[in-house]
């Protein structure tokens, strides 16, 4: 109610044109001024919104208010009347992206990723009755630390903005953003919604707090966070007064702002949404009409800013070719933005959020309008869909009756190109932005010197240039600030003085002078020092004033108004739409565009060497048909009309290979801010932008099981992926699979071998403690479950006896420990990275005791020591071929040990967690028939059905089988071969790698690449600014396990500050 | 053969530690011995069939097919249908410098400081490192040990892996001084994950210019070995100064200096080494020699690259390219050799690395150049090492398959200057420890 009193009590504020409120609760010092800037605006074209246009229109305003609107009103008494013949009207613009007016704050803690070399705070920092999490910061309310600033306001209006949301932007929940106009008034009338809005976003900010430290953190942290909250409700006595829940609830009636930032934290933000019955409005990124499809399927309503990539220099080819095609389509096509969103129907706003400065928005708006946004769009992102989205437009957003009188005068059509803002009217006060360029035209100067009057015809062309001439073309100095006239003149020099076409004489130049006169300054001589200088004062058609003649004696002018120049039509130029090269899926190299996207097909492999990882073994001469992305028939002359035929002769046929341990394609990977965190699921930040799926699909690989890496015992929850190039993340996913969780033992979650200054603080730190850190999860686990299960047996017997269920609180939900009753339910597999025996027989023994089994170790170097142990366990074996003596827990690492499980009679799989050696993994396969003999088939196991076996698919995947899906190689030779390379791979029937094709493309690459560097080096010669050209780096993620180097444009994560 | 093998396999079953005391330097060899019916790749793109190569005192004394072996003569292998390959040789390792990659106390490639020629790799070389075994295992049996560093790094040493003592051990001591060249490229900063892989554009992230203070930083070398030039051309010192005194041999080329560069501009820069000083200039690295290897030609630059198997530097590059380098090179005349920098693996998988680059373009015998003779021609050692050639040192491999596949690469022997040196390793003794744990050895009845 406190708000709605706020308001009403604003119409009682007198406002004036001299920026002057006064509050009644405010004692006066001095006498009484009530104002109520009663002012009519008349003859000018209203644009009331986007769509309604009025001209020779009146626009009264009184207290700040929209009093009417309309054509032909009479000016009512008492009011002013502003002539605004030839001028246009606007509603002023809304942003409703803005900090303005908070207070500064030191970005510390950031996003970044986690780094196994820094320290972990585990605690908050705030103290006070607030939440575990310092990056939750729900309880923050902007208006009380929000302050009028005029010199953040003044670029702001002076782009045409009358309004903002604005908002402290810090932390994952931000707490409410409040709406306030950009008048420069005290902090009390400018607030027009002090809780407009809850804002949130991936990032901590100047939260110094370990966690979250990954894209995985971040989406557990906000889905725990909504989960508390509802069980805060219930006011739990465990939990005491919580001011964060408490604000969270509270802040959930607002509209809900979400900074994503890109294309696919905007999916990862609105999936959040959508779990918890919320609909953001997402803040957007520039990269987004890459994936507009997707961004339409979020229903959400958009805010883009209109910061565009640099144009990069790349004069010198050694610069331009470390720069990826990405980034140079990204340059050309990020204008693009807008009028993407536009076409495919997705309301948006506009903020000026991420420029440089406010002064950039028209330059880029601009821009965007000439990539294709339309005027009538551009408004309305601008006034009607902010304004709508807060529900603030009753209040603000059009030029109606009742309305908050912000409004902006120009002096033609909004986008014209040579239209300038005059005026921006916030709150019916008048601020200006440019001084009105109406000096244009002919006068008649008179001047008083001492030995007579002499008359001349000035031709004021601008504010700073203008023609005198009375017998003869005078050299003319002028201008005039708006007020203030000086004008200074001499005769020509002889030589200079152009030719005066026949028959003409002064009073009928009015245009058309010669070419070169005084045009451009280029003919135009410097004044002599004995010129004669006037100054003076416009009083409106006439000016008067002083000055001195060439000999220094005084004199008087007078200038009186002619007649106005000629005005020259100005409309927005039509500018042709230029022409950019096509979105491509995923929008790397080596993706495609929509027409050209791989599509499944009846494809019929003819007369091949079948390795069907099989009983059946291999198979010569043999046909597979794959058809509905089902592998339809194997056998000997398969006939399909229609179908794609692949001649099979001397090449060879393999399944899919299936990489049990990867880190490709994620937005992170290690949430290691705590010892568990079980919460977090690859699943959520799966990044399909990642050239190494295209590279790995060259080695073969067809499904990569993507983990959470090593850095805390319990890990995240993995995702296993189909490499189904060009999807996006959903699409990307091995679809009706059990989830898997990540495990890890030893050095690194000990965090043995990293430079921690002042050491490790997060617990454990040996072996020992490890094993406690299960023993305890579980422990936490069992009494959660038990919980639970207590819940609802008491629950179904409220139900059964019809009793009200009032009373009868449900459990808080832990999103951590819900995935361990999963483990314990068998709803959900362990992966254990692992390397010596001890830790090995260790977790066996932990997890027969609490029930629950460990599904695969990973890595597992030492398993050949204790392999008849996880025989008895019943564990699989997923390994490196030959890795060892990097650190000491593979100190025993033999390249036997695939071998000697197998003969033991584990399940046992080779896999890569290396995005390069994952492109070799059938080599690595055939390590172990060097390396203990295995038979050819048995090393091709090892990357096929195996691993299949252990990621429980095998019914669908990993070997070549009728009615299992049709994931396979076609080789140049045997997939166990060093000289094997794959010609096709097929996943569920399509071909999304051809090597011939992909011969094809990279000539298609560089056509591309060639038309991009000349365009960039064209707009450098254009001398649009350039940045210096920056090399397109990738990040990498690893289990921070090892030293394998991967170029130089290759970063590991782990060696990202977090800063 | 059998008898070796099961001297290995009882000195196995015997041996209770695993720090591989039984796997003793073979003694020298004496007089003549002969090893027949071979597949011979000779180093140097030739191969014999059916081949003999005789062996005395430790030398080749002859290779054909159509030496004829005494009648009586016992000291002869018979390799029948199998393939001998020179020695391989590492050309940059860092093995017997680091034992365990994580643990501090185990790592001796690394000195303080920028400017190090002084330091000496060859003075750590721990010759009872068991990483060494697992490399002979696989066919290498020399390696060049090589020092890391921010800048100018010291000196490297060729080393033959059989040996008790680095003394012994040393085939060429000091051969190289390493230069880690400065990257010449700008790096933004990271730190937000935007879509999860920043790559865009960061319009913050440039405080300074990497390239400007890379060049800076070489300029500063140069000055350096401008004043050791003169240095060491003056007769009488009033004091000694040690880094000029250690650059010595580069400029009369009994110095081989090797530049780690990766990047086109870093080669260029290296040229300068050449023009100015003269110096023997070898890149190491090189992986974008490829787009300028006809340049390196013309410099008489040779290359070694150290990781075949890498991702490919940029996103838009050819996905194979980094297969595809030695082929390129191979083609534009550059002698160059293939390394294995892999932490994991420590170079013992170099034929794999060499056996990529036959996949994707060099012939096989190609491939075995560039891990055998061109890495000798590359140190200055062609002359002794490198192949298997009439007077060079007996440095060669037999294996029961084609080295270059490890589906077939199989290593029975291996000879060092003519010693048959021992094929056990400590992960050898590993499985045959577990295969009797499990009971997964055929019995072989002793």
């Amino acid at each position: 109610m406190r708000k709605l009193r706020f308001f009403a009590g604003l119409s009682w504020v007198l406002i004036s044109c001299n920026s002057l409120i006064a509050q009644p609760t405010f004692p006066e010092n001095g006498v009484a001024d009530p104002r109520h800037g009663y002012y009519a605006f008349t003859h000018a074209t209203i644009m009331k919104d986007g769509a309604t246009s009025l001209t020779d229109a009146t626009l009264v305003i009184k207290d700040g208010k929209i009093i009417s609107v309309g054509a032909g009103l009479a000016v009512p008494a008492g009011a002013v009347e502003v002539d605004c013949k030839g001028k246009y009207i606007y509603p002023s613009f809304i942003d409703i992206y803005s900090d303005y007016g908070t207070p500064q704050r030191q970005q510390t803690g950031g996003g970044g990723f986690f780094n196994f070399n820094q320290p972990i705070q585990t605690e908050s920092n705030t103290k006070g009755p607030y939440g575990w999490n310092q990056a939750i910061k729900s309880d923050v309310d902007v208006y009380k630390v929000f302050n009028v600033n005029d010199a953040n306001a003044k670029p702001m209006r002076e782009a045409g903005f009358g309004a903002v949301l604005t908002h402290v932007k810090d932390g994952v929940a931000r707490g409410t953003g409040a709406v306030v106009t950009l008048a420069n008034e005290k902090e009390n009338m400018v607030i027009l919604k002090e809780k407009a809005s809850a804002n949130y976003s991936f990032n901590k900010g100047t939260s110094q707090q370990a966690y979250p430290s990954s894209m995985m953190g971040y989406i557990a942290l906000l889905r725990q966070t909504y989960l508390d909250a509802q069980w805060y409700k219930s006011k739990p006595w465990q939990e005491g007064f919580n001011a964060t829940l408490q604000s969270w609830n509270d802040n959930q009636n607002l509209p809900q702002i979400f900074e994503a930032g890109d294309k696919w934290n905007d999916l990862r933000a609105d999936k959040i949404g959508d779990e918890f019955g919320v609909q953001y409005i997402i803040k957007a990124g520039q990269n987004e009409y890459q994936r507009i499809k997707e961004m339409k399927a979020t229903n959400a309503t958009f805010i883009l800013p209109l910061n565009y990539p640099q144009a990069q220099d790349v004069e010198d080819p050694n610069d331009a070719k470390l720069v990826s095609l990405e980034d140079m389509k990204h340059w050309e096509l990020a204008p693009t933005e807008c009028a993407a969103f536009e076409k495919a129907g997705i309301p948006f706003c506009l903020t000026t959020a991420d420029l440089r400065s406010p002064s950039s928005f028209w330059t880029n708006l601009r821009k965007a309008m000439e990539y294709g946004l339309s005027e009538a769009k551009a408004i309305e992102a601008l006034t009607k869909t902010p304004a709508m989205t807060l529900g603030i437009y009753d209040r603000v957003g059009s030029l109606d009756a009742g309305k908050i009188a912000n409004f902006l005068v120009t002096n033609g059509p909004i986008f014209g190109e040579k239209t300038n803002i005059l005026y921006n009217y916030i709150q019916g006060i008048k601020y200006s932005v440019k001084t009105e360029d109406n000096i244009a035209g002919t006068y008649n100067v008179t001047v008083n010197t001492p030995s007579g009057t002499e008359t001349y015809t000035l031709d004021v062309k601008s504010m700073t240039s203008a023609t005198m001439w009375g017998k003869d073309t005078m050299n003319t100095k002028f201008s005039f600030d708006g007020k203030q006239i000086k004008l200074a003149y001499a005769p020509m020099p002889k030589r200079q003085r152009p030719q005066m076409p026949a028959g003409t004489d002064s009073t009928r130049r009015t245009s058309g002078f010669p070419a070169g006169f005084g045009r451009g300054g280029t003919t135009t001589p410097e004044l002599p020092a004995n010129a004669t200088r006037l100054g003076g004062i416009s009083n409106g058609t006439e000016w008067n004033g002083t000055g001195l003649d060439s000999l220094g004696n005084s004199l008087t002018w007078t200038a009186v108004f002619v007649k106005t120049a000629e005005v020259k039509s100005d409309s927005v130029k039509k500018k042709e739409v230029p022409v950019v090269g096509k979105v491509i899926y995923p929008f790397m190299p080596f993706g495609n565009d929509e027409e050209h996207l791989p599509k499944q097909e009846t494809i019929l492999i003819k007369n091949a060497t079948v390795w069907t990882s099989e009983k059946d073994g291999i198979l010569q001469n043999t046909d597979v048909l794959l058809k509905g992305g089902k592998i339809a028939a194997i056998g000997k002359n398969l006939n399909e009309p229609g179908a794609k035929i692949i001649d099979g002769t001397g090449k060879h046929v393999s399944p899919g290979i299936i990489d049990e341990h990867s880190h490709i394609a994620a937005a992170s990977i290690n949430e290691g801010a705590q010892s568990v965190t079980s919460e977090v699921r690859i699943g959520d930040n799966v990044m399909p932008d990642d050239i190494n799926i295209y590279r790995q699909l060259s080695g073969g690989v067809t499904s990569s099981h993507i983990l959470h890496g090593s850095a805390n015992p319990i890990g995240g929850q993995t995702q296993l992926l189909k490499l189904r190039w060009g999807a996006n993340a959903e699409d990307m996913k091995f679809k009706d699979w059990t989830g898997q969780i990540k495990f890890a033992l030893g050095e690194n979650v000990k965090r043995s071998n990293f430079n921690i200054p002042g050491g490790n603080t997060r617990y454990p730190d040996t072996r020992m403690g490890v094993e406690q850190v299960y023993v305890d999860a579980f422990s936490r686990a069992k009494d959660y479950k038990k919980e639970w299960d207590e819940y609802n047996a008491a629950k179904d017997k409220l139900i059964k006896e019809k009793k009200p269920l009032a009373g009868l609180n449900p459990p808080r939900r832990d999103l951590e420990l819900d995935a361990l009753v999963e483990i314990l339910t068998n709803k959900r597999f362990i992966t254990c990275h692992s390397y010596v025996q001890s830790e090995i027989t260790g977790l066996i023994e932990v997890a027969e005791k609490m029930g629950f089994k460990v599904n695969t170790f990973t890595h597992i170097l030492e398993g050949y020591k204790v392999a008849d142990r996880m025989l008895k366990h019943g564990a699989n074996a997923s390994t490196f071929s030959d890795w060892w003596a990097y650190k000491m827990e593979v100190e025993d690492a033999i390249p036997y040990n695939a071998a000697i499980m197998h003969k033991v009679g584990l399940n046992v799989a080779i896999n890569s967690d290396d995005a390069e050696m994952a492109r070799r993994l059938n080599q690595e396969a055939a390590k172990t028939m060097k390396y203990g003999g295995l038979s050819a088939e048995e090393a091709l196991a090892l990357v096929t059905i195996n691993p299949a076996i252990m990621l429980h698919v095998d019914d669908r995947v990993g070997s070549i089988k009728v009615g299992k899906d049709a994931d396979v190689v076609v080789w140049s030779d045997s997939p166990v071969s060093i000289y094997a390379k794959s010609l096709y791979t097929i996943v569920d029937g399509t071909v999304y790698f051809d090597r011939q094709k992909d011969e094809q493309m990279q000539k298609d690459i560089e056509a591309e690449r060639t038309r991009l560097v000349k365009k960039l080096n064209g707009e450098k010669r254009s001398g649009s600014p350039t940045i210096p050209a920056i090399p397109t780096y990738s990040i990498m993620h690893t289990c921070s396990d090892h030293g394998h180097s991967h170029g130089f444009l290759v970063i590991d994560a782990d060696e990202i500050d977090n800063n | 053969m059998k008898k070796i093998l099961s001297f290995i396999i009882t000195i196995a079953f015997g041996t209770v530690a695993f720090a591989q005391s039984n796997v003793l330097p073979a003694p020298a060899q004496k007089g003549v011995m002969y090893v027949k019916n071979a597949t011979i790749h000779v180093g140097n793109g030739k191969v014999i069939e059916n081949g003999v190569i005789q062996v005395r005192d430790g030398k080749i004394e002859k290779v054909g097919n159509d030496i004829t072996i005494p009648a009586g003569e016992t000291n002869v292998i018979d390799a029948k249908g199998k393939q001998i390959y020179p020695g391989l040789i590492l050309p940059v390792s860092s093995l017997g410098l680091i034992e365990i990659g994580a643990v501090r106390a185990s790592n001796d490639v690394r000195e303080m400081g920028d400017l190090n020629p002084n330091v000496r790799s060859i003075v750590a070389y721990n010759t009872d490192s068991k990483v060494i075994n697992t490399l002979r295992s696989n066919g290498v049996l020399a390696a060049n040990i090589v020092p890391q560093g921010s800048f100018l790094a010291g000196s490297s040493s060729l080393v033959q892996l059989d040996a008790w003592t680095w003394t012994d051990a040393a085939v060429q001591i000091d051969g190289g001084m390493h230069l880690y060249m400065p990257s010449l490229i700008a790096r933004p900063a990271f730190g937000r994950f935007g879509g999860g892989m920043p790559g865009g554009p960061n319009a913050s992230g440039q405080q300074t210019d990497p390239v400007k203070e890379g060049l800076e930083k070489i300029e500063t070398l140069k000055a350096f070995f401008r004043e050791a030039k003169a240095y060491n051309a003056a007769a009488i010192h009033d004091e000694t100064n040690l880094k000029y005194e250690a650059v010595r041999n580069l400029f009369d080329k009994k110095q081989k200096f090797y530049v780690h560069a990766n990047q086109v501009k870093q080669m260029l820069v290296a040229l300068d080494f050449i023009k100015e000083f003269g110096f023997d200039v070898v890149i190491v690295g090189g992986s974008e020699s490829w787009q300028i290897a006809d340049l390196l030609k013309q410099h008489n630059v040779s290359v070694i690259l150290q990781q075949m198997h890498s991702l490919p530097t940029s996103n838009d590059a050819d996905i194979d390219q980094p297969y595809k380098a030695a082929a390129i090179l191979q083609k534009a005349g550059v002698t160059f050799a293939i390394s294995d920098d892999d932490n994991q693996t420590r170079g013992r998988n170099l034929p794999f690395n060499a056996g990529t680059a036959v996949t994707y373009g060099l012939s096989k015998e190609e491939a075995l150049a560039a891990i055998t003779l061109n890495a000798a021609k590359i140190m200055g050692v062609a002359d002794k090492t490198g192949s298997i050639e009439v007077g060079k040192e007996a440095n060669f491999i037999i294996s029961s398959g084609d080295l270059l596949d490890m589906g077939t690469s199989n290593v029975t022997d291996a000879f060092i200057q003519g010693r048959k040196i021992i094929l056990d390793d400590k992960q050898k003794q590993l499985n045959d420890r577990y295969e009797q744990k499990y009971d997964l050895k055929p019995k072989k009845g002793f």
